[in-house]
């Protein structure tokens, strides 16, 4: 894989590296085990049809709040998360779907959970940015950005302290790139050596704020430069460069060598929100770039390389996305026949230790 | 029993735990130096890995507590109240919310050791007395304690509690001695102590204002006044159960809280009384809390901002008027 070294801001030593954007379109080939690239399509393809599913369902009124799709971004989760054990931690952000799927989490569950039903992840008390499944190590996901990297950081921490081998990963946002909690969360990370994997879905724009308006570097990765981390800029429409980037920054966890910053660079497909109103396209971005991303479909991208290098077959790749189509149809039917929370359940869940109700 | 300052109950309470349970760690900022003297020997027994000395970075570390709370960690984090501010969001969104938000999954063991330094010219950003804020959060245990006993007691309930805690550290109390039982005694939460039976009024005080309503107590003795001081020690969970019976018996209540007098404490105690023993009240409820204003640096102002053991005899005058 090439790595391309990009001027450091401030002379400060070269530690962000930008990779080779178009090695998929390239069609470079791909040494994974076939089992794990059926798993990253399935995977991705799990995502796909749960957001636009929840698009269809959202606007007929059948659960209410917000969502955030995380259509176009798929393979930024599936890659860090193919590289992940089921012993791993990740967290998360609003933009929440894609990250437990892509963990290995229940589809029915998390479609109950946007129903707000108790067959949910958290049987409805936290909803669509609030996905959760401890089970396998999905710590959660915040609605408050940048506010779980902290609490991932805090993980690693621990594996430090007891001599653990599990490592976490956070995903975070362009926007959230600039709160504090992002920035003091890196450094502790750093200073510490803690197992942890910073992960930036550059979208492009913290919903209507482009991050060339909000970021003062080229790439939110040259930030790793000044806390003194690995930094890699990643295309982040291509799961295999953002599987093998993870790996190394897996092994680098595992290994005491401390945390390191993927940017995975991607679109947002869709608007910021369901539920939020719809934003005039024109007014923040142009029409012509979002076609020019949509040809970037990650899960086209992958699929034609695959195909094209033999590793996998259409009728395969079809058949895949099929199965998955239909888990996700099953997960509809399973939320809306799960019942709502009973009253008596308002108050449950508050505490590990109870105490009175005042 | 012996003799031991406030300070070094903190002291004995976090080693104690320490040892009984290796997933038990403290972190904050100058610890290891026991900058604020509750940390002492700490590195010296239980070494880096343990004893953790942060950047100033409350955003940061707070939330990392949480993050090693959730797998399996009991972490112990040293601040200031006025630099809770600073890391407010972890303290809300994350530590108080999660159990709830993500439907009781979360299990989040971690305690927050809050000094509330004020009465010493530390002015209007290092004199914060915060607790009455986080009551109206649901999701944390609010400890207040007015001992050295006590503070060693909960400390060690709060460390091996699952939930989140925030121990508000009293400072005015740091140098103040009292008896602490020997061995591992434990205070339970929501069980308020009832430091003096009394018969014609109630005082309620939390944290350093205990004392003063002592010293008032004993002062109205003379006017032929017997008051009843309760200490409720916990402000989540709160043992109104003892004070409604209190108030029952004397009829009239007085709320003496170090915090600022908008929705504080006392507020809270009074509204509960208000509405729940309202038929056992002779007189109107009286608060003696801070003033509404921010701590002026001045001496010559600061003194008239808190609560009193004056100001609250002449509350315990005014409702048997």
């Amino acid at each position: 894989m090439a790595i391309i070294s990009v001027p450091a801001p401030c002379g400060l030593s070269r530690t962000a590296a930008v990779r080779d954007r178009r090695q998929a379109e390239r069609g470079a080939e791909v040494n994974i085990d076939k089992e794990l690239l059926r798993l990253m399509l399935r995977r991705m393809w799990t995502i796909r049809h749960f957001e636009v599913k929840v698009i269809e369902v959202h606007s007929a009124g059948e659960f209410t709040g917000g969502a955030h799709p995380y259509i176009g971004e798929e393979a930024v989760a599936v890659g860090v998360c193919a590289a992940l054990e089921d012993t791993d931690y990740i967290a998360g952000n609003h933009r929440s779907h894609g990250h437990p799927l892509a963990k290995g989490g229940d589809v029915k569950g998390a479609m109950a959970e946007l129903y707000g039903r108790v067959d949910g992840y958290c049987k409805g008390k936290g909803g669509s940015m609030h996905l959760a499944d401890f089970s396998i190590g999905i710590l959660g996901e915040s609605g408050i950005v940048g506010s779980s990297v902290p609490v991932a950081t805090g993980a690693a921490l621990a594996a430090k302290i007891r001599g653990d081998d599990f490592v976490s990963a956070v995903f975070f946002g362009d926007g959230a790139s600039n709160q504090g909690a992002c920035h003091e969360s890196m450094n502790l990370a750093s200073i510490w050596d803690l197992p942890v994997i910073f992960v930036c879905e550059n979208n492009q724009y913290a919903v209507t704020t482009s991050y060339k308006d909000s970021v003062a570097v080229e790439h939110v990765a040259d930030r790793a430069v000044a806390y003194n981390m690995p930094g890699v800029s990643v295309d982040g429409q291509d799961v295999i460069a953002m599987y093998e980037a993870s790996m190394e920054a897996v092994k680098r966890a595992r290994s005491g060598q401390g945390p390191t910053l993927i940017e995975g660079l991607t679109y947002r497909f869709d608007e910021h929100s369901l539920g939020l109103g719809r934003v005039r396209r024109g007014a923040y971005r142009s029409e012509e770039e979002i076609e020019k991303w949509k040809k970037r479909d990650p899960i086209e991208i992958f699929t034609r390389r695959v195909v094209s290098l033999g590793e996998l077959s259409e009728a395969d790749c079809e058949a895949i996305s099929e199965e998955e189509r239909l888990k996700v149809e099953e997960a509809v039917e399973f939320a809306r026949n799960s019942p709502y929370p009973e009253p008596s359940e308002l108050h449950e869940d508050m505490w590990a230790n109870p105490i009175a109700v005042p | 029993m012996a003799q031991t300052i406030f300070g070094e109950a903190i002291n004995q309470a976090i080693i104690e735990e320490m040892r009984r349970d290796e997933s038990v760690f403290i972190m904050g900022e100058d610890i290891r130096r026991s900058v604020y003297g509750a940390t002492a020997n700490l590195l010296e027994e239980f070494g880096e890995k343990r004893v953790i000395d942060t950047p100033l970075s409350e955003n940061g570390f707070f939330g990392a507590a949480i993050g090693a709370s959730l797998v399996g960690m009991r972490p112990i984090v040293e601040t200031l109240t006025s630099f809770m501010w600073v890391g407010m969001d972890q303290l809300i969104s994350q530590a108080a919310k999660m159990r709830y938000m993500f439907g009781g999954q979360a299990r989040l063991p971690v305690v927050y050791r809050a000094t509330m330094f004020y009465g010493g010219g530390s002015a209007a950003h290092h004199s914060d007395r915060s607790y009455p804020m986080f009551m109206n959060m649901p999701g944390l245990k609010i400890i207040v304690p007015s001992s050295p006993a006590d503070v060693k007691g909960l400390l060690k309930t709060a460390i091996r509690d699952d939930d989140p805690c925030i121990v508000f550290e009293d400072g005015t109390l740091a140098g103040s001695r009292g008896e602490v039982p020997d061995g591992d005694r434990l205070v339970e939460f929501g069980k308020a102590n009832v430091l003096r039976q009394g018969e014609d009024c109630t005082v309620v005080a939390i944290a350093g204002s205990v004392s003063m309503a002592m010293n008032a107590a004993e002062e109205l003795v003379a006017e032929g006044v017997s008051v009843e001081v309760i200490d409720p020690r916990t402000m989540v969970p709160l043992d109104k159960q003892t004070i409604l019976d209190s108030v029952e018996k004397t009829g009239r209540l007085v709320c003496v809280d170090p915090a600022h007098k908008v929705c504080s404490a006392a507020s809270e105690i009074a509204s509960i009384v208000a509405q729940e023993g309202f038929w056992s009240l002779q007189a109107p409820v009286v608060k003696v809390a801070s003033e509404q204003v921010h701590i002026p640096y001045t001496p010559a102002l600061e003194k008239l901002v808190y609560p009193t053991k004056d100001k609250i005899v002449e509350a315990v005058r005014e409702t048997l008027d």
